[in-house]
């Protein structure tokens, strides 16, 4: 094994409230290719952005080191001159622009400031044969796929003398012939002498090209495992992902709620991406029964928020067929608002962008899916308005000095309790919480748990989808486990293990 | 105490009252610069007559801006179907009482039309709008083709835009010269509005909410009662309330009510707040993106026929810029760009600052280059103390 190209010392980064990296040490041998594992929120992407400029010097303690030096990045372009290239996973490619002018974009060839096109093309022809792309530079990027998209952002990165080449989930979003061929173009550049980074939580993909895998668990370094010395295998990592106690507390069901009357059944389901151009949901079979809360347990990027919207009226226009039951009667969404009539809610997971309306009142977002309740001939009563918003208030617990407050003010964990308040004013039998608890504080947290425990008393039926193994294993009743649009498999509570969860999420 | 009080209302609402400040500022400066020329009940029920077409149009264009898009084509949609009514009044002989609603439903057709590659195509309003704004100048023109100007000389038409509301006792009250009916209006206003103070200003105490302190709320009264005292006297002082002020005053009235009370304007501003999250609550954005533009287009066809009425004619230049002044009044009076804000009481306040400065100048024999140049600062003005004051709210 050669010198380290890299090595990061004990690398500490805090966000408030939140030790995203904690004492991490990660090192990577010149010319290897080192993969980085570890489940959602473990800190890989955290400590990549630390590497690559984006958390500048100054807001991480410890030290990088790059070939032997201490290197001090106070911005993004200052890690990309000492080397340093990131590929992440929403590609940063302009579209409507040429392959040649992106490739080149921010490092155009010019002579006084007057761009030398035909050495552009003729060099970026060159490039393309060393990712053995076999396209026309002049062709707009927006008429390639995404695997192609991928290469000309290696080529981008490798036209630039890239000392050291990280990949974010690179095969996130391509097809198996296509993740292939990138893999492969990987092991030749390693060859050529380039180091990379390779961050995927396809398992086996690591396992199949890295030479040293990386391990990181809760923004710790959990351990370095080397291929050389002795197989590493996918239940290996996965035990080394998860193997932390539960320390999270639930509170206890009294009961069993759940009783045998199916509330909700799909059957069939497939959904068709347009504008990505490919299926992101393949041969989805489902059901939900009446009182219980049903874990959708994957990896982000899985396809459970996409199932989950598909369901929901399918706002998003993705070309869905299958069929969907609801108390045994066959319904067709189109908009959401059929879904909310027929009894099913959706509490998103992006809670600001696609939740709540920041600037208006905690009142005005509680009611704005069921208005009509609380008007006559559409026409609002202010009084009824002002009971209904007072009465969540109380009975979720939302810290706030008024309902009139806006909710831009309000903490993560009351924004969160109104999303709620908004979809139980709307009475459903199948309310699907999409990463409930995320970004909010463990108090918050234990009060949303406990308020679901109430709702499936109380009858109502829950899809909980959660990439937090262990909220998934404390809160469920039975587990489905998704994977690259499809459900792999489904577990019963007393199945379910973060083991056996991680491996059908980690399955190709 | 009261000082203190009055400091921190002050503070607390620089949003709301700014715009009537900057309006009693500028009034205040036209009168001592015309010696009370301005301040004259003549002037002053022109100003409003002046001010309705541009009033209607910044009405609708407020919800527009709310829903974050933009309506070029109002100003000559406003002057054509003007000249669609002149033609039908004139050459095709219908009754007032068949065009007026006819026009209104043309006008809300037309913005059916603007809307719908907006909603459906997702094209920028912009682009579309500016379409219908070549459009509509282009059928101004064919419209007016030939004589260049129609006339209209059906009376009830155009005491729209001229008359004012009969008096019952006509130069015989108590104060001779004054028009009663309206004096009548202005008591019953004042009435209504304190009475509605004080049972909403209850029904907030009942539930806990933060109201001003007593002395703020009776100083809050007093103020608005004297200015519709004012208001009132001034106008009753000339021919009383024109038909023009009823029109807009039942429009902003209407459309006051349907944002703040109904399902309708919630949706709306839903819209405009976070259309993802709107979607995702099940409210349907395209259709509230119609019915926008359709109310836009329907407040068009008002503003052509109160400006047609006003001139008793319809002309080749009719609507010009005037999409552009009711943008500027939405803007003047709070609306936000950034979508899901603004009133439209606020906007109505906003076409009278706007409008004022433009007769206020007028009087002084400004030349029209300097006058632009005014509106513009005070539009810059207007904005960046909307922005400045936005942060420090709620």
């Amino acid at each position: 094994m050669s010198t380290p190209i890299l090595e990061m010392r004990n690398i500490t980064k805090e966000f408030p409230g939140v030790k995203a990296l904690d004492e991490v040490s990660f090192s990577v041998a010149t010319g290897e290719i080192h993969g980085l594992v570890g489940e959602n929120g473990a800190g890989k992407s955290t400590l990549m952005k630390v590497l690559s400029g984006v958390h500048t010097y100054g807001t991480y303690t410890g030290d990088i080191v790059l070939n032997g030096e201490v290197m001090h990045f106070n911005n993004i372009s200052e890690a990309e001159e000492a080397g340093i290239a990131i590929i992440y996973q929403e590609l940063a490619l302009i579209p409507e622009m040429t392959v040649y002018e992106n490739i080149f974009l921010g490092h155009e060839i010019h002579n006084n400031m007057v761009i030398d096109w035909n050495e552009t093309i003729k060099r970026t022809a060159e490039i393309l044969k060393r990712v053995k792309l076999d396209v026309n530079p002049a062709t707009k990027v927006r008429d390639l796929g995404v695997g192609k998209q991928q290469l000309i952002e290696i080529a981008k990165a490798l036209h630039r003398d890239v000392k050291l080449l990280i990949l974010d989930e690179p095969t996130a979003a391509l097809n198996e012939d296509d993740s292939e061929n990138l893999l492969r173009l990987l092991r030749e550049q390693r060859d050529q002498g380039v180091t990379c980074i390779l961050i995927s939580h396809k398992l086996k993909e690591v396992i199949n090209v890295a030479d040293t895998v990386t391990v990181l668990r809760d923004g710790q370094t959990i351990c370095s495992l080397d291929a050389e010395q002795g197989e590493v295998t996918e239940p290996m990592l996965i035990r080394q992902m998860v193997g932390r106690a539960i320390k999270n507390i639930y509170p206890p069901r009294e009961s069993q709620s759940a009783s045998d009357e199916v509330v909700l059944e799909v059957k069939n389901w497939h959904a068709y991406h347009p504008k990505l151009g490919r299926d992101i949901l393949e041969d989805v079979n489902f059901s939900i029964r009446r009182g219980e809360i049903v874990g959708f347990a994957g990896l982000m990027g899985s396809g459970r928020t996409e199932l989950a919207l598909s369901l929901f009226g399918n706002p998003y226009g993705y070309l869905v067929s299958g069929e969907m039951q609801i108390k045994g009667q066959p319904v067709k969404f189109t908009h959401p608002q059929d879904a909310i009539r027929a009894g099913v809610a959706y509490l998103t997971e992006d809670r600001k962008g696609a939740g709540l309306i920041l600037i208006q009142d905690v009142k005005e977002n509680i009611t704005l899916a069921n208005l009509q309740e609380i008007a006559k001939r559409g026409v609002i009563d202010n009084n009824a308005e002002i009971k209904v918003a007072t009465e969540y208030r109380r009975s979720l617990n939302i810290k706030t000095p008024s309902i009139e407050q806006a909710v831009v003010n309000l903490s993560g964990g009351n924004q969160q309790k109104v999303c709620l308040g908004k979809w139980l004013f709307v009475k459903p039998d199948v309310l699907i919480l999409d990463e409930p608890t995320r970004g909010i504080d463990v108090g918050a947290k234990f009060e949303i748990y406990t308020i679901m425990n109430d709702l499936v008393k109380q009858g109502m039926s829950i899809i909980m989808i959660s990439s937090e193994l262990p909220e998934v294993l404390g809160m469920s009743d039975r587990v489905y486990v998704v994977a690259s649009g499809k459900i792999t498999g489904e577990l019963p509570i007393a199945e379910a293990t973060q083991e056996n969860i991680m491996q059908l999420a980690t399955i190709e | 105490m009261f000082f203190k009080n009055l400091q921190t209302m002050l503070k607390d609402n620089i949003r709301e009252y700014g715009m009537f400040i900057a309006l009693f500022i500028i009034m205040g400066i036209f009168t001592i610069t015309t010696n009370g020329l301005f301040i004259s009940p003549r002037n002053i029920s022109n100003l409003i007559n002046q001010t309705g077409y541009i009033a209607v149009l910044a009405v609708g264009m407020t919800l527009i801006i709310v829903i974050r898009h933009i309506d070029l084509s109002v100003g000559f949609l406003a002057g054509f179907l003007g000249a669609v009514v002149a033609i039908a009044l004139s050459s095709w002989g219908w009754s007032v009482y068949i065009v007026i609603p006819f026009v209104l439903v043309l006008g809300a057709l037309a913005g059916l039309l603007t809307a719908y590659p907006v909603a459906q195509l997702g094209i920028p309003s912009f682009v579309a709008s500016l379409a219908g704004w070549l459009i509509y100048r282009g059928l101004l023109l064919l419209a007016t083709a030939g004589t260049g100007t129609i006339i209209i000389s059906d009376p009830v038409f155009n005491a729209i835009g001229n008359g004012f509301i009969p008096d019952i006792f006509p130069n015989r009250g108590f104060v001779p010269d004054v028009h009663i009916v309206t004096l009548l209006l202005g008591v019953i206003a004042i009435i209504f509005f304190v009475f509605s103070a004080i049972s909403s200003r209850k029904k907030e105490q009942a539930y806990d909410f933060e109201v001003l302190p007593p002395d703020m709320f009776i100083l809050q009264l007093v103020f608005v009662a004297i200015l519709i005292s004012a208001i009132t006297w001034t106008l009753a002082g000339h021919n009383g309330l024109s038909w023009t002020t009823v029109v807009v005053l039942l429009v902003v009235g209407i459309y006051h009510f349907i944002t703040t009370q109904t399902v309708l304007g919630r949706h709306i501003y839903a819209v405009g707040g976070n259309p993802e999250a709107a979607e995702l609550s099940g409210i349907n954005v395209k259709q509230m993106t119609y019915v926008v533009f359709s109310s836009m287009g329907m407040l068009s066809a008002l503003s052509g026929i109160l400006f047609a009425s006003r001139l008793r004619s319809a002309t080749t230049t009719a609507g010009t810029l005037f999409e552009l002044d009711a943008i500027a009044a939405a803007f003047i009076g709070g609306v936000s760009a950034a979508g899901g804000v603004g009133k439209v009481t606020g906007s109505l306040i906003g076409a009278l600052v706007y409008m004022s400065l433009t007769s206020g100048m007028n009087l002084m024999n400004v030349d029209i280059a300097y006058q632009y140049v005014v509106r513009g600062l005070v539009l810059v003005a207007a904005v960046v103390f909307d922005v400045a004051t936005r942060s420090r709210g709620k």
